[in-house]
């Protein structure tokens, strides 16, 4: 019996396994945000951080000692349990997910049959976070903030749940490692043009990322669900923050982009492509950030319930025309 | 319905077209001064820090006419004058307080000898309020350290004035 399926090898196994998931996503979400500064600063003529070491490079370590240094403040009237734990349930959510990702054939912690349920389970909970932040700080920006985005994060998944049931069924299962593996002659982003746009669009809203922050809102309602949040607690929301979006745009290049397959008939598949096309995603999530103005909040509803909703639901009924007639349903 | 779908379709290619213009503008010069390393050029009549100016033979040039200090907006400047042994009339004390100066340059104009002048400096900030409160000496040593520049600079004004 070798070591590794004792109990103890076990607990070890998984132990490293987590963190070979989540150290590279801390690091990924700390030059996410340096990446940020430099592409909004180059978008806007500026050049970003370019004191901190190399072409400004510790940056985010800075930012991080400062924040570790600053005094965590609890406010008076708050639900102290609940509002420290909100920001580690947003973190802690945005980690988990990242359980079932591939990011190359059979590398994922857990490669289970029901992997994009898993994921979908895991992101509607990640409203819980941000509601629980904007009860507990007793304060009314950040009620309305976390309304807002409780509100919105619902509406978005509902189309977003409707785009993944079109890759569903031109996959025939809920396995990412298989939806991953159907791509291989053509990936989906090209057949699901549409689906692809509306489920990047709706991960914009589910992130609460420009220009759909309205969660945030800085010019109505302060910094909306986490204004009254300081030092390690505030930087724990902007991680989540940060690796949602990593976790998105992980998302979206398993379901629509081909993973970790090569794009080049000639060239091997592997991690590489996989972050390649990550990176590709993110820089779009900046890219739109450094472009477009924040929405009003009754836009966002009506893009999201009289726009994506039937659009999506449209195309999954032509998807399901298209395969049934077309012969083309897998496992048929 | 026709015309919500042709409005869809406009949405989106102003967002392509506004994206592309972000896209293009990523790889234009940057405008970013690195300050502390870079600076802008300033013009002659830039009104900076304030100096009190000396002839070539190190006389100092105020003779405690109370011009400035009669046309200063923000009252910020307060000068005391006695005879001096050779009888000539130089002042005894020449404070500015520059935490009330708003750099209006009008003392500069008003000096008929050309004594007080606004100098090309900025950087003069401190840590202590007191340090603002500029004396006599404070301004002749600032007229000593810039005069080279503060000569070039009144020269090149000249012909405006």
């Amino acid at each position: 019996m070798s070591f590794f399926s004792t109990w103890f090898g076990i607990l070890v196994l998984t132990l490293l396994e987590s963190l070979a998931v989540i150290v590279p996503l801390l690091i990924g979400v700390a030059y996410l945000t340096y990446a940020e500064r430099k592409v909004l600063g180059s978008m806007q003529l500026r050049k970003g951080p370019n004191v901190v070491g190399p072409f400004g490079l510790a940056q985010p370590f800075a930012d991080a000692i400062k924040m570790l240094f600053k005094e965590t403040i609890i406010p008076a009237g708050s639900d102290r349990g609940l509002f420290v734990i909100a920001p580690m349930i947003t973190f802690g959510l945005a980690v988990v997910a990242w359980a079932v990702i591939p990011t190359n054939d059979h590398w994922a912690v857990a490669n289970i049959n029901v992997g994009i349920l898993y994921l979908l389970a895991i992101s509607s909970l990640g409203v819980y976070g941000i509601i629980i932040a904007g009860w507990a700080s007793n304060s009314k920006y950040a009620f309305l903030g976390a309304l807002r985005s409780a509100a919105q994060m619902v509406s978005y998944e509902v189309s977003m749940g409707f785009v993944i049931v079109c890759v569903l069924m031109c996959v025939g299962s809920l396995n990412l490692n298989d939806i991953v593996l159907a791509q291989r002659h053509l990936w989906f982003a090209i057949p699901l043009f549409p689906m692809f746009v509306i489920f990047f669009i709706s991960g914009l809203a589910e992130t609460n990322r420009a220009p759909f922050d309205l969660a945030e809102g800085d010019t109505e309602i302060v910094a909306g669900f986490f204004v009254e949040y300081s030092a390690m607690s505030f930087a724990l929301f902007f991680l989540g923050e940060y690796a949602n979006m990593i976790l998105i745009s992980g998302t979206t290049t398993v379901l629509f982009l081909g993973g970790w397959l090569s794009p080049v008939p000639f060239l091997p598949g592997g991690v590489f492509w996989f972050l390649l096309k990550v990176f590709a995603c993110l820089f779009v999530f900046l890219w739109v950030r450094a472009t477009l103005p924040r929405y009003r909040y009754d836009q966002i509803m009506a893009l999201g319930w009289k726009v994506f909703l039937p659009v999506s639901l449209g195309y999954l009924v032509l998807v399901a025309c298209v395969l049934e007639f077309g012969g083309l349903l897998p496992h048929a | 319905m026709n015309i919500a779908k042709a409005a869809w379709g406009l949405v989106l290619a102003e967002i392509v077209s506004g994206m592309a213009l972000t896209f293009r503008t990523m790889f234009k010069a940057k405008a970013t001064l690195d300050y502390p390393f870079e600076k802008n050029p300033t013009s002659p009549r830039f009104k900076g820090e304030h100096a009190l100016r000396r002839y070539p033979n190190g006389e100092e040039r105020c003779i405690a006419c109370k011009l400035c200090e009669a046309v200063c907006p923000a009252q910020a400047i307060t000068i005391e004058a006695e005879p001096r042994a050779d009888g000539s009339r130089r002042t005894t004390r020449y404070d500015i307080d520059m935490t009330k100066c708003i750099y209006c340059g009008l003392c500069e104009e008003a000096c008929p000898v050309d004594a007080i002048v606004e100098g090309p400096n900025y950087e003069f900030a401190t840590e202590t309020r007191e340090e603002l409160l500029y004396d006599k000496a404070k301004l002749l040593a600032n007229g000593d350290r810039w005069e080279p520049e503060l000569a070039k600079r009144l020269e090149l004004d000249a012909p405006y004035r």
